[in-house]
């Protein structure tokens, strides 16, 4: 009998086994083939696209690559720019405005914190054409103020920061700092702002990665090639100027990949936790 | 003798004004913005003078009989639906495995990782990164076809419109199975593990576990998931557009695929935009508003269960103190 379980048990767990490592090789071969294939003159890929083993036309795809349109230094550094700027906004105006309302008592507090819960999941795409027609008339498109600013009003982030607040302020902490003589906006810098410090990197982390991806408000707004960021370099090689071209495509797609997956390898665990911790929203 | 009172609650104002003041310009206006614009002739590159139309709903009338507007409503719900459906299945599957005692899965940071890695990468490289897989006559997909003997010619998948949509589904339930799996993991660590441990003593079996256990007490995750998904399905853009460009006719057209191509390719037609983004923002509103609704209700049907709980108490304690006193 007991055996009997064991033997039901392992057979379980080879299956579980099985379909994980199925799932891990769904997750790793696109990006596999796509690093192999940024290698791969387009001939080797058209005899054979798929391959386990580099070739050696690594150089060749860069100089086809960059002879066209793409880009991705100048790409990287407009998205580098834009994300990290977003990101900043996105951290500190997010706890100061969690830190408003955790600390004070106004009398508009609770009516904010509704708004904010109501405003929580309103997608920018719905509003794409008006602010589109505002920002031109501001003479605001190819600048990249408007994929900056916007970050100051991030209500998930607020909220997300809230709780943390909520679960580890003191109050005594903003008091004794207070009968020493600080001011508000001094107290919220210097000692707010560290004991946020786990909060605001795991926010910081996806603040920068949602920035870096995002692709539509870029997309309606950037006309200067100088200006273009990295998804729009990208989406450049789906042009017909690359029909042709499957290794220097491939190795386009695998260079916009690569910060992605240092950064993401660097800090998985911290990522890993932050989604977690996203999630218990009740 | 020091005594200066000092009231602190114009800083709450003050603190909130950058916040307030971004949002107003940059969510509000534009929204206000987008909706007048959808009453308008506004239309033509460059142009940001307007005239309100004599028929206010006309753009609304010509969108909502648009049958490339329809189609790109099926479309969005159809691929949603067939992503999300074994998205949650697969991740309620993976929840139920990397929790699980008996089962000691090693490893599951790495799975963790693996299976949340595409939801960080740029969604427009993956769009294209899939279109270039299942390239025509030599990708890479048909190439394992034709090794594994599933078809002797190469096959050009993307030309049959189930099939692109199919694809799209996929990429959408391969980038998010992950974090599905990540928040509902995190969601059945926050439940009392005494509940798990009063039904193992129970002799309750692995699945009656999960159905009687597990599946309730996920429910509000469970919701939550549904409705930010439904909202994020319906704003799909970087993976129809680059994959496919909503082609082959039509058949991966998604709402703010539509939405985009009306305003900034053809014809430039910003009022008809705004009017079907002012659909799809009614759309989303009222799926915010019952996702709001019923968590708020259950919150309040807990509250009310507790005073009543608290009543009988109190009847309970006064019958006691009653009988005490007739003793």
């Amino acid at each position: 009998m007991r055996r009997e379980t064991n033997i039901s048990g392992y057979i379980s767990k080879t299956i579980i086994y099985i379909v994980l490592i199925f799932l891990a090789i769904l997750s790793v071969l696109p990006f596999w083939i796509m690093f192999i294939n940024a290698t791969r003159s387009t001939f080797e890929i058209q005899q054979h696209a798929i391959s386990l083993i580099p070739s050696k036309f690594f150089m060749s795809n860069i100089h086809v690559l960059l002879g066209k349109s793409f880009n991705p230094f100048t790409g990287f550094i407009n998205s580098m720019i834009i994300a990290a700027g977003a990101t900043v906004c996105a951290v500190y105006f997010s706890s100061i405005t969690a830190y408003a309302l955790i600390v004070y008592d106004w009398r508009m507090r609770q009516p904010f914190f509704t708004f904010i819960m109501a405003v929580l999941m309103i997608p920018a795409q719905v509003s794409g054409i008006g602010f589109y027609q505002f920002m031109y008339r501001i003479h605001w498109t190819n600048s990249y103020l408007p994929l900056i600013l916007p970050a100051i009003a991030a209500p998930a982030m607020v909220f997300f920061m809230r709780q943390y607040l909520l679960a580890t302020l003191q109050i005594d902490i903003v008091n004794s700092a207070r009968i020493d003589g600080g001011g508000e906006f001094y107290i919220f810098n210097r000692i707010i702002v560290p004991i946020m410090t786990p909060a605001i990197a795991t926010q910081a982390i996806f603040s920068f990665v949602l920035s870096w991806n995002s692709l539509f408000t870029p997309l309606i707004l950037l006309t200067d090639k100088d200006k273009y960021t990295m998804p729009i370099m990208v989406s450049l090689l789906r042009g017909d100027i690359y029909r042709t071209e499957y290794g220097a495509v491939y190795l386009g797609l695998a260079l916009t990949v690569v910060p992605l997956f240092i950064v993401y390898f660097l800090l998985a665990k911290y990522i890993i936790a932050g989604v977690a911790l996203g999630g218990v929203k009740e | 003798m020091r005594r200066k009172s000092v009231s602190y609650a114009k800083y709450g104002y003050i603190f909130s004004i950058p916040f307030v003041i971004a949002f107003l310009i940059f969510s509000l206006y534009p929204i206000i913005y987008t909706a007048i614009i959808g009453f308008t002739d506004l239309k033509g590159l460059g142009k940001i003078d307007f005239k309100f139309l004599s028929n206010p709903f006309q753009n609304f009338n010509l969108i909502l009989k648009n049958p490339s507007f329809q189609e790109s409503l099926t479309n969005t719900a159809t691929i949603w639906i067939i992503s999300f459906i074994p998205q949650i299945l697969l991740a309620l599957l993976l929840t139920v495995w990397f929790t699980s005692h008996r089962h000691q899965i090693k490893h599951q940071g790495l799975f963790k990782i693996l299976f949340y890695m595409p939801n960080i990468i740029t969604a427009a490289t993956i769009g294209i990164l899939f279109f270039s897989l299942f390239g025509y006559p030599m990708g890479p997909v048909n190439d394992i076809f034709k090794t594994l003997g599933l078809s002797k010619d190469p096959v050009n998948f993307l030309v049959d419109g189930w099939t692109a949509k199919g694809v799209v589904a996929f990429i959408q339930f391969w980038m998010w199975y992950g974090y599905t799996m990540l928040i509902l993991i995190s969601g059945v660590l926050g439940i009392n593990p005494e509940l798990f441990e009063a039904s193992e003593m129970d002799g309750a079996s692995g699945t009656q576990t999960f159905f009687f256990i597990t599946i309730p007490s996920l429910r509000t995750i469970m919701l939550y998931m549904l409705v930010t998904s439904l909202i994020g399905g319906l704003q799909m853009f970087d993976v129809p557009r680059l994959f496919l460009f909503g082609g082959p006719t039509n058949a991966t057209l998604t709402t703010s695929l539509f939405i985009y191509n009306q305003a900034f390719s053809g014809s430039y037609m910003y009022n008809r935009a705004a009017a079907a983004s002012m659909i799809m923002f009614i759309i989303i509103a009222i799926l915010s508003a019952i996702l709001f609704y019923v968590m708020r209700d259950k919150y309040a049907a807990r509250l009310r269960k507790e005073e009543k709980k608290q009543m009988k108490l109190r009847i309970e304690a006064q019958k006691a103190a009653a009988r005490r006193t007739s003793v």
